[in-house]
């Protein structure tokens, strides 16, 4: 049966005992109403290609309880694992149930002015800055249903600042646990480096019960100061009853640089979104997503650069598995503005099919409304090529480890990419456990 | 161990429905170099890749045994775990697979569940053959093939045999696009690999490599079968006359060859 997307369980009321409670500022409580007023009227994004009517984006739990961690030491293994061995763990949040629950920065950043905290206390702490960049250059609250519930109903954050001229070399990692069977994660992440500064920024996304009805709103916001560098590492890994909408924005500022390296690792329903726009002169960004879908899966992967500023560039690498009856669409779009002359983007998308049975579907589209412009487009889908096969085959490997390894090896673009270890691990596991 | 033998009786290959190779027979024990040559397009690589197993080509007919056992019924990696190796003259590219990942777990296929090589035992192992074949070290962590020279690819091929020591292997065109300096590296890994445990069949056009690696038989292929075996006199003969002497010598009248090259 088609489920109706049914009316949202909370009021005006509601959401204002739910913000006092947490103690939040009052422009941040009248946003949260304007967005519910909104998020009854809006209409659902509308993907290409892929039907989410019936998708359960609205039954969840809201509230949840979360607990603290002491030591890290205390953490199942699955999420210790995760966790940076040496310098990393020096730098570290965890969020639980969509409150804070673990946190280290090191006495250096601190005094370099580096802010890394849940959204809860960076509102408390730091409201007027998060003012300035919460739903303003990158994302829009009012783009559709589910970014306004997202900003009514945001119960679970990160922002990350980096001052100006700061250059931070270790990475600092977030993890997003979520271990409640009806789990709503309503989660806002802002991640800003401001001029001159650079950094790298890992988050995972966990769920580990398995029957239940969840879901996952989320957005990210990552601004790109001038001349500023980040490097933004994500796996995404929630089980196959939670419904995800991940809608990861971005501001790049002149001569500004981010690289995007996603594993989107889901096992249920999924609606992503990943946005770049190059707004400054010179502004780069190199973004790599890989994924699989599996089971009865269906997903759907909308990858956008939009050029404005002059001399940008552009490459995007999207590698997609599909398995079983999964079925996957992709859309990858490059958008060449007015007057970002001498800009190139480049995009590239390659869907590996395992079975028979899955559906893989490609959409590369260029725009571009400016003469002076390198821009290109590949696509592809596609099965193992059986010479590769032989080749793997005649060395004396089976069948299905090789193709093992050649999955491997077409996911590993963003593996290799990722700067933890632990991380680096555990998506190579992830991988491994869809693939076996 | 005992002495391996391959043994290929009245052979035919098909590619596309068009018979390539046509009654091929030949026997290749442990101790043996043996080196089939032949002008293009005779089906030499033909037949390295039927005995491999590659998907495209089709057997229609004629027997191989590899150590008593049916060849042609086994999948392509149990002849490698059997002992095969094919040097193969247009190696794959596998983007994102590591030289050094894919040769673990080649090495390990064949040790099987449980028998897996020790890490550092593999590392130590991978260092002395990249060494005695002077391939840099970074080669060990790039993507196989990926991005390789000509040279480079043949290389690696021989860096394969040598990590998996295989009974019998088959050399396909290794000498190809190497210069001189390789070609003696390339010689001297196969070399290193002779013993009573190990045969060899070098497919080649130049007797130069032949002077490096020295054959016991020299057979030539003409028209999808051998029409002469010899010992190495018989590579410098064709050196130096080419194969047009032979053919006169043999009454073969090269239309077949014309007409695919037509
Ligand atoms: N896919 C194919 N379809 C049709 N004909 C093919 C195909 N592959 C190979 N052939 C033909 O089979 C014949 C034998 O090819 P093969 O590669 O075995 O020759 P070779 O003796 O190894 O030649 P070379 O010395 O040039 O390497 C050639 O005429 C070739 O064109
Ligand atoms: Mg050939």
């Amino acid at each position: 049966m088609a489920t109706e997307t049914k009316g949202l369980h909370y009021d005006a009321s509601y959401i204002e005992k739910f913000s006092s409670s947490r103690g939040e500022p009052a422009w941040f409580t009248e946003m949260r109403k304007q967005a519910l007023a909104l998020a009854e009227e809006l209409p659902l994004p509308q993907p290409e290609k892929t039907r989410i009517i019936g998708w359960n984006f609205t039954e969840f739990e809201h509230e949840l309880e979360s607990k603290a961690v002491d030591s890290l030491n205390d953490l199942p293994e699955y999420i210790h694992r995760l966790i940076g061995k040496e310098e990393q763990a020096g730098n570290l949040l965890l969020i639980h149930n969509g409150r804070l629950a673990y946190q280290s920065l090191s006495d250096d950043l601190k005094s370099k002015g580096v802010i890394f905290t849940d959204l809860e206390t960076a509102l408390r702490e730091h409201g007027d800055l998060v003012k300035k960049y919460y739903f303003a250059k990158a994302a829009k609250l009012d783009a559709n249903k589910l970014t306004a519930l997202n900003a009514a109903l945001v119960n679970s954050g990160l922002f990350l600042y980096v001052p100006k001229n700061v250059e931070i070399e270790v990475p600092l990692q977030t993890v997003f646990w979520q271990d409640h069977p009806d789990a709503g994660l309503i989660n806002h992440v802002i991640v800003v480096a401001d001029d001159n500064s650079s950094i790298t920024y890992v988050e995972n996304y966990l769920s580990t019960e398995h029957e239940g009805s969840q879901v996952a709103n989320i957005i990210t916001e990552v601004y790109v100061g001038d001349n500023a560098t980040v490097r933004f590492g994500g796996v995404d890994q929630f089980t196959k009853d939670v419904t995800t909408y991940i809608n990861r924005r971005s501001y790049v500022g002149a001569n500004g640089r981010l690289e995007w390296a996603l594993g989107q690792m889901n096992d249920g329903n999924t609606l992503s979104e990943t946005f770049t726009s190059l707004v400054g002169d010179g502004g780069v960004t190199d973004m790599k997503a890989v994924s699989i879908g599996h089971g009865e899966q269906r997903q759907n992967f909308e990858n956008r650069i939009h050029h404005f500023g002059r001399n940008t560039e552009s490459d995007m690498l999207i590698h997609g598995v599909q398995l079983d009856k999964a079925q996957s669409i992709f859309n990858a779009i490059t958008k060449i503005e007015h007057g970002a002359s001498k800009s190139d983007g480049e995009q590239t998308q390659r869907v590996l099919m395992l079975s028979e049975g899955a559906r893989g579907d490609a959409n590369p589209i260029l725009l571009i409304d400016e003469n002076d412009v390198i821009a290109g487009h590949a696509a592809s889908v596609g099965r193992i090529d059986p010479i590769h096969l032989y080749y793997l085959m005649s060395r004396g490997i089976s069948r299905k480890d090789a193709e093992r390894l050649i999955v491997h090896g077409f996911l590993n673009p963003v593996v290799s990419q990722l700067p933890i270890e632990g991380v680096k691990d555990q998506l190579t596991e992830v991988i491994e456990g869809k693939v076996k | 161990m005992a002495q391996p033998t391959l043994k290929i009786e009245d052979l035919h290959v098909s590619i596309e429905g068009k018979e390539i190779v046509k009654g091929f027979s030949l026997e290749i024990k442990g101790g043996e170099i043996h080196a089939v040559m032949g002008p293009n397009g005779t089906g030499k690589s033909t037949l390295a890749s039927a005995l491999m197993g590659h998907p495209k080509y089709e057997i229609t007919g004629g027997k191989v045994t590899f150590d008593g056992q049916d060849l042609l019924e086994m999948e392509v990696d149990e002849r490698a775990r059997a002992g095969l190796f094919l040097a193969m003259q247009y190696p794959s590219e596998i983007s994102g697979v590591t030289n050094a990942d894919f040769l673990r777990t080649a090495i390990n296929a064949r040790r099987g569940e449980g028998n897996e090589i020790p890490v550092m035992q593999f590392i130590k192992k991978l260092d002395e053959k990249m060494k005695l074949l002077d391939i840099d070290e970074e080669f060990a962590n790039r993507y196989l093939n990926e991005g390789f020279s000509g040279g480079e690819k043949k290389r690696n091929e021989i860096l394969q045999l040598m990590m998996l020591e295989p009974k019998i292997a088959i050399l396909d065109e290794i000498d190809s696009g190497l210069d001189i300096d390789a070609l003696k590296i390339v010689a001297k890994g196969v070399n290193a690999m002779r013993s009573p445990e190990f045969g060899c069949l070098i497919i080649t056009h130049y007797q130069r490599l032949l002077n490096y690696i020295k054959p016991d038989k020299v057979h030539v292929m003409m028209q999808g079968r051998i029409v002469k075996s010899g010992g190495p006199e018989l590579a410098e003969r064709l050196e130096a006359e080419g194969y047009d002497g032979l053919k006169k010598e043999l009454g073969i009248e090269d239309d077949e060859v014309v007409e695919q090259e037509a």
